[in-house]
């Protein structure tokens, strides 16, 4: 049966072992939750239902919130202009001060987007379950965790039990192997990986990332691999603890101290998969092959390096594929056989769950230091993913490089990821984007996104088309 | 929750893959608190010429005559066929409300993203995987007959066509015992709450630091 190993054992395996309340028969399991991160878009019927069946919280302390989807990424003074998304936000302050959980509230130095507040307080800790109703939970694998979204009625599930039913998924290793090249960051790894297995090539699985060029990555650049697992169709991606992983959560508010930190990291460095452990897929790539990489379609699957064309629906032979390219097509804007880096764009968005942490905007601030936005490019805006991100690239005047380029610098939060605040495309409008989905619609109605790195998105904002970062002069 | 019981509903055929939660219900009806309403905007880009937000009327916008939802054969069809990979993206389950909320009460497609799949179960809507040739037979037949129904039975597994062709498909036992008794699962594990502490109290010697 899948995700069964005799002899070694995969970092999943161990995770999963050691969540274990009890097991159905048929295999569902009830697992232990460590860990809920709760946002004010998937939660409101969760504590409502709470509330219907008259039950409390199982355990408040593994519980933390924050307000991240609908807030304004201008200033926040006068609080949140449209009605319906001050509600919703004004609800989760509500639910959780009513079931007494601890909440980063909008005008906190510490709110920000759920997958940044989570790793940067500490809250996400290596060896963990964690759950969110945000399919983006993947992120937070990055530390050796077993991370994944929920729906709402799982939300109040976990609220209520501290626990899930769940069956275990099968077992991935995506291993990539050697160093990247110059110019190629997380992103494009990942992006690499989602065209070469596809959106549905991870569904039932748990992806490990391995492999020397993982290894290399920072916790960010790991995060962000993590993140876009979804976008694979697994719901977890991990990477196992080593010393980068120790390193980046000593120090923080939640993480433990004294003695209790020497045990926990003894602990957590056996956090990797057995040398004899088997997984049910292998995947290997070669990170000398990846270049820069540009969605062009509506589906992160629709990627191609930088240098590349845009794909020919004709030359597609199966029938399925080809509607879906020519529909895709069509909703971009794009003909066949154009050069990608002959596409012009519109508007530049830096941030999201996947690509606002402070490396991600020391990035794109490197590529736009001393040169300004294109005149073709309505709006470049660059969101934090949190309070303590923006102000540490303040403190690096990483802000003061934007602003003097023409980029704007904004306040914390979700933003045009998928545009429930203000921040959107308008139909038509061509986005060079840091994100993590470019579905039709999904930055706003009409509007045409195209998933690249931070350094890429700068690029494309000085250059006002797509552009290999290293060929910028 | 809702039981699940035998229907015969009308088939409604989402001739296109990778149908992401976005598209189901876009995300400025997330903003709403309730679970219920979302039918009216289900597939709101594809369904409506003009852009919708939440608090209009939606009866009154102008519906796309060529979705299929708003093609009068296939309106208030109970059963979605889809192709692979449905209900990708995001994790909202409004997605499922939405479906649920229009009436749709099954959803058969060759694959389906996971976190849909699951949440499908808790709000009593029935995901069904069937083989990529059987759902292409379906496409077929929905297309040929107008008013093409299907029968669906869950305590025997079968997917039942007009002609009395019956196809077989799995779902996990558990799944299956909750959704035909219309079972609450925070019910069913909070009657294991022993279990839980006791783990719990075995977890804080092992792991003592996540239990500060």
């Amino acid at each position: 049966m899948s995700g069964q190993t005799t002899g070694g054992k995969t970092l999943y395996d161990k995770i999963w072992n050691a969540h274990v309340v009890r097991s159905e028969p048929d295999g569902t399991a009830l697992i232990y939750i460590d860990r809920q991160l709760v946002h004010e878009v998937t939660s409101p019927q969760a504590f409502e239902g709470l509330r219907m069946a008259g039950r409390k919280p199982w355990r408040t302390a593994a519980v933390l919130a924050v307000p991240d989807h609908n807030v304004p990424t201008t200033d926040r003074s006068q609080g949140i202009a449209d009605p319906v998304s001050r509600e919703q936000v004004e609800t989760l302050d509500a639910n959780c001060q009513a079931f007494g959980i601890t909440e980063f509230r909008m005008n906190d130095i510490r709110q920000g987007i759920v997958h940044v507040i989570g790793p940067e307080a500490g809250f996400t800790l290596p060896g963990t379950t964690i759950v969110c109703g945000d399919s983006h939970t993947s992120t937070h694998g990055a530390f050796g965790a077993l991370a994944f979204g929920i729906g709402t009625s799982e939300v109040e599930h976990v609220l209520a039990t501290q626990c899930l039913l769940q069956k275990k998924s099968k077992s991935m290793l995506v291993e990539v192997r050697g160093r990247v090249g110059p110019g190629v960051t997380a992103k494009d790894i990942v992006l690499a990986i989602i065209g070469e297995i596809g959106t549905a090539g991870g569904t039932g699985y748990a992806i490990e990332f391995g492999g020397e060029a993982i290894r290399a990555l920072s916790m960010e650049g790991r995060m962000t691999v993590c993140n876009m697992a979804i976008e694979a169709g697994a719901r977890a991606g991990m990477v196992a603890v080593d010393e980068t992983t120790v390193e980046y959560v000593q120090g923080r508010p939640y993480t433990p101290t004294g003695d209790m930190w020497d045990q926990a990291v003894a602990a957590w460095f056996d956090l990797r998969s057995d040398d004899d452990a088997r997984f049910d897929r292998v995947v290997t790539i070669d990170a000398v092959a990846i270049r820069p990489q540009v969605t062009w379609g509506t589906s992160p699957e629709m990627v191609l390096p930088v240098d590349a064309r845009v794909p020919d629906p004709a030359q597609e032979k199966d029938e399925v594929k080809a509607n879906g390219m020519r529909r895709a097509l069509e909703y971009m804007g794009l003909k066949p056989g154009m050069a990608i880096s002959d596409i012009a764009v519109d508007k530049v968005f830096i941030g999201s769950c996947t690509n606002s942490r402070i490396e991600d905007l020391r990035a794109a601030a490197a590529v736009v230091k001393g040169r300004k936005k294109a005149g073709n490019v309505k709006l470049a805006m660059v969101v934090p993913g949190s309070g303590l991100v923006k102000q540490q690239a303040e403190q690096e005047g990483l802000d003061r490089i934007f602003l003097e380029a023409g980029f704007e610098w904004r306040e914390p939060g979700c933003s045009m990821c998928l545009a429930m605040n203000a921040d959107r495309l308008e139909p038509g409008e061509r986005c060079a984007s840091t994100s993590n989905r470019n579905f039709e619609g999904r930055q706003g109605q009409g509007g045409r996104t195209h998933l690249v790195s931070p350094a890429m998105a700068a690029a494309a904002g000085v250059a006002g088309h797509f552009i290999d970062v290293c060929d910028l002069k | 929750m809702r039981k699940f019981e035998t229907m015969t509903g009308k088939v409604v055929p989402m001739d296109r893959p990778n149908v992401d939660t976005d598209a189901i219900i876009p995300k400025q009806y997330l903003k709403s608190i309730k679970r219920t309403g979302f039918g009216v905007t289900l597939f709101d880009d594809w369904r409506y010429l003009d852009p919708g937000e939440p608090g209009m009327d939606h009866g009154k916008r102008r519906e796309n005559p060529d979705f299929v939802l708003n093609q009068p054969r296939y309106r208030g069809g109970q059963i979605l066929l889809a192709r692979k990979n449905f209900g990708c993206g995001s994790s909202r389950e409004h997605a499922v409300w939405a479906l649920d909320d229009y009436g749709i009460r099954v959803v058969i497609a060759p694959s389906f993203a996971d976190i849909f799949f699951n949440n499908s179960f808790k709000s009593g809507l029935l995901p069904i995987v069937l083989p990529e040739d059987v759902v292409d037979r379906l496409f077929q037949e929905t297309f040929a007959s107008e008013g093409y129904a299907l029968t669906v039975d869950l305590e025997a597994q079968t997917v039942v066509t007009p002609s009395g062709q019956a196809y077989a498909f799995e779902v996990d036992e558990f799944r299956k015992y909750c959704l035909l008794n219309g079972f609450d699962d925070i019910g069913l594990t909070l009657r294991h709450a022993d279990e839980i502490r006791a783990y719990e109290a075995r977890r804080a010697r092992e792991a003592p630091w996540l239990f500060n």
